[in-house]
């Protein structure tokens, strides 16, 4: 158990001071590293949470494909370096507004709610272990089979969508 | 997978093959004869038709109860199966004639009915999603076919966006759906329903799927997009789209509600009244302004998307429901002949970069050629509802269960923006056979044939139309 805490403080810290990395750095290639970085981290917090298929969907779908996506387009626009000057005045005072309105909300969750609550109870083993890839991979073949088989349907779909509209004719 | 299951899909499975083979058929067809790529779709669409008439009378549900079959189904997806063979058949010159012609039109054009029928047949939110998709990302591709022109390309991101941003409510409210009840079959949600699941969350899960659905039938508010949209896409697919997008999503929006959702009607029903009435009033007046052919039955389909609505409004009560559902049925098959009618007719005037779109440009049509002029005149009594057509049987059936549900207020409104809608829809008439002008068209066999076939069925169906509201009235929807 403590061997989780000490794990879970480092992780946390690391985790915050990526999140503010990410918010305060100017250079957008920066940011989006240390978005990378965040979404890493959470991925151990799943993890540690015992969710190893959540984990693991983390760091491909977020860490990466996405994230792939965000740097592809910081780049190809040229928008690197963001100017100094503050196009929206508004957005400071505002976004300062709203992370004291969360900040009260989880502090009231935490203090108020937490004691009222029952302890959530953990999940049962067959979720807790890598037994539940094995388990997910049943159901997405027995009973969520066709839509499932739809979905390749509709990624070709989209394939074939995404050249009709981009491909050169040849005169 | 057992057998049962695959008689459950089996027309829509063999469209799916078909429209895979013909995307590699279609790489061995010379450019310059792409029209045999639009025959095979054609004939795929029929064989598909073909199988599913022989399915009329099954019942079943299928794929662990991800999908049924019904009367339901079985008569939406012909609906479907019938527009989409429509579809080509006003595409077939047209794409030819405006330098668009390539195979993938014709295929992304089936993988959509793909989508439709899989819609109708859903019987799991998460089918319903999926479905969704499929039909919709075809749609952008094809409305933002013609990539030489600016509005083209325009209607192609607008619909995107504005579609994605839609798919997102109907994702948002399965999932708060799913929270609620703690699943996504309708069968589930029905039984989790009844056993007094909290129903402030499902509530909120339900009115966000209507919203998702508003945006694809372009119900107002949810409509912006209409417009720009379908005057901007190539004319013969905002035909297509204006009909199967919209046979669709009513199709998923009678079953998710009627089967999934009939606790919820007391708060339901007077939402949908609104939605209703408010559609009819905007799509119809402001479509008084219009002076773009293509703008102008924009706004008439809004309109006509708030009649179909009005087949919703009872569907809490259990006696008129079956009614109100064959109604509403009814009033689609009248309103997808009517509108590819109409389309055909502004296929022919239309020239190329847009020219020949204006209300003026059909100065004169009546006296140079009479025939297109009558069948114009024809699809405009239809939309207005006055005989001898369809439009008038499908608004009295609609506006008899309305009363009969008592909402005589809601049928009022009906009958009132009808009477607002002749002045723009007699207006195009007027313009063909008092003014002067010389129109030119162009004209194809497949678009002549298309134009007269719907005005006929119109016309003649309208003078014997008991057969098809017994067809519709049997077409129940079923829970397994």
């Amino acid at each position: 158990m403590t061997v989780d805490l000490i794990l879970f403080l480092i992780l946390a810290l690391v985790s915050v001071s990526t999140a503010l990395g990410m918010l305060l750095s100017r250079n957008t290639v920066y940011s989006a590293l240390f978005l990378v970085l965040n979404f890493v981290t959470v991925a151990v917090f799943y993890l540690l949470l015992g969710a190893p298929f959540i984990a693991m969907a983390q760091v491909t779908v977020y860490a990466g494909a996405i994230m792939v996506l965000f740097l592809f387009v910081i780049m190809l626009l040229g928008t690197e370096v963001l100017p100094a000057s503050n196009i929206l005045p508004w957005q400071k005072p505002l976004a300062g507004g709203l992370a004291a309105v969360l900040a009260v909300e989880a502090i009231y969750l935490l203090l108020v709610r937490a004691r009222s609550v029952a302890q959530v109870t953990s999940p049962d083993v067959a979720i807790n272990s890598m037994d539940n890839l094995r388990e997910m991979g049943k159901v997405l073949f027995s009973t969520y089979l066709l839509p499932f088989e739809v979905t390749s349907i509709l990624l070709l779909v989209a394939m074939v969508g995404a050249i009709v509209l981009t491909k050169k004719e040849k005169a | 997978m057992t057998q049962l299951d695959f008689q459950t899909l089996l027309p829509l499975t063999i469209l799916t093959v078909w429209a895979c083979v013909l995307l590699i058929v279609d790489l061995f067809i010379p450019k310059n004869r792409k029209g045999i790529t639009a025959v095979l779709a054609a004939l795929g669409l029929a064989v598909t038709l073909s199988f599913t008439i022989l399915q009329i009378g099954r019942e079943n549900s299928g794929y662990s109860g991800m999908v049924v079959l019904d009367g339901f189904s079985t008569f939406v997806n012909a609906l479907i199966l019938v527009s989409g063979l429509l579809g080509i058949a006003l595409a077939y010159g047209y794409v030819k004639r405006m330098g668009l012609e390539r195979g993938e039109y014709y295929t992304l054009l089936l993988f959509s009915v793909v989508g439709m029928m899989l819609m109708a047949q859903a019987a799991d939110l998460i089918v319903v999603f999926i479905a969704l998709e499929l039909l919709s990302i075809p749609l952008y591709v094809l409305a933002a076919f013609s990539r030489t022109s600016a509005e083209s390309e325009e209607a192609g991101i607008k619909y995107f966006l504005l579609g994605a941003f839609a798919t997102g409510f109907v994702v948002y409210g399965t999932a708060l759906v799913f929270g609620a009840t703690g699943t996504t079959s309708l069968v589930g949600i029905v039984g989790s329903a009844s056993n007094g699941t909290s129903s402030l969350l499902l509530t909120i899960g339900a009115a966000l799927i209507l919203v998702g659905f508003g945006f694809k039938v372009a119900a107002v508010p949810f409509h912006m997009w209409t417009p720009d949209v379908y005057q901007g896409a190539p004319t013969s697919v905002t035909a297509f789209m204006a009909a199967g997008a919209k046979i669709a999503g009513f199709a998923a929006l009678l079953r998710v509600f009627a089967t999934a959702f009939p606790t919820l009607a007391t708060d339901l029903t007077d939402i949908l009244w609104a939605l209703s009435a408010v559609t009819m009033i905007l799509g119809n007046v402001v479509a008084i302004s219009q002076t773009n052919i293509k703008r102008m039955l924009a706004y008439s389909s809004i309109a006509h998307a708030g009649y179909i609505l009005m087949a919703f409004v009872p569907y809490g009560n259990k006696d008129i429901m079956p009614i109100s559902i064959a109604a509403g049925l009814f009033y689609l098959v009248s309103y997808v002949f009517t509108n590819f009618g109409a389309w055909g007719v502004v296929i022919a005037l239309e020239k190329s970069e847009g020219k020949g779109l204006e209300i003026g440009d059909y100065a004169g049509l009546g006296r140079k050629y009479p025939a297109l002029a009558a069948a114009m005149t024809v699809f405009m009594l239809s939309l207005i509802g006055l005989p001898p057509t369809l439009g008038l049987v499908g608004k009295f059936y609609l506006f008899r269960a309305v009363i009969a549900g008592g909402y005589t207020g809601l049928a009022i409104i009906g009958v009132v923006t009808s009477l607002v809608s002749a002045y723009y829809y007699l207006r195009v008439v007027v313009t063909m056979y008092m003014k002067d002008g010389e129109p030119t068209t162009e004209r194809e066999p497949m678009l002549d044939f298309t134009t007269a076939f719907t005005a006929i069925v119109t016309v003649v169906v309208s003078l014997v139309p008991q057969w098809l509201f017994l067809l519709a009235s049997n077409a129940v929807l079923k829970l397994f």
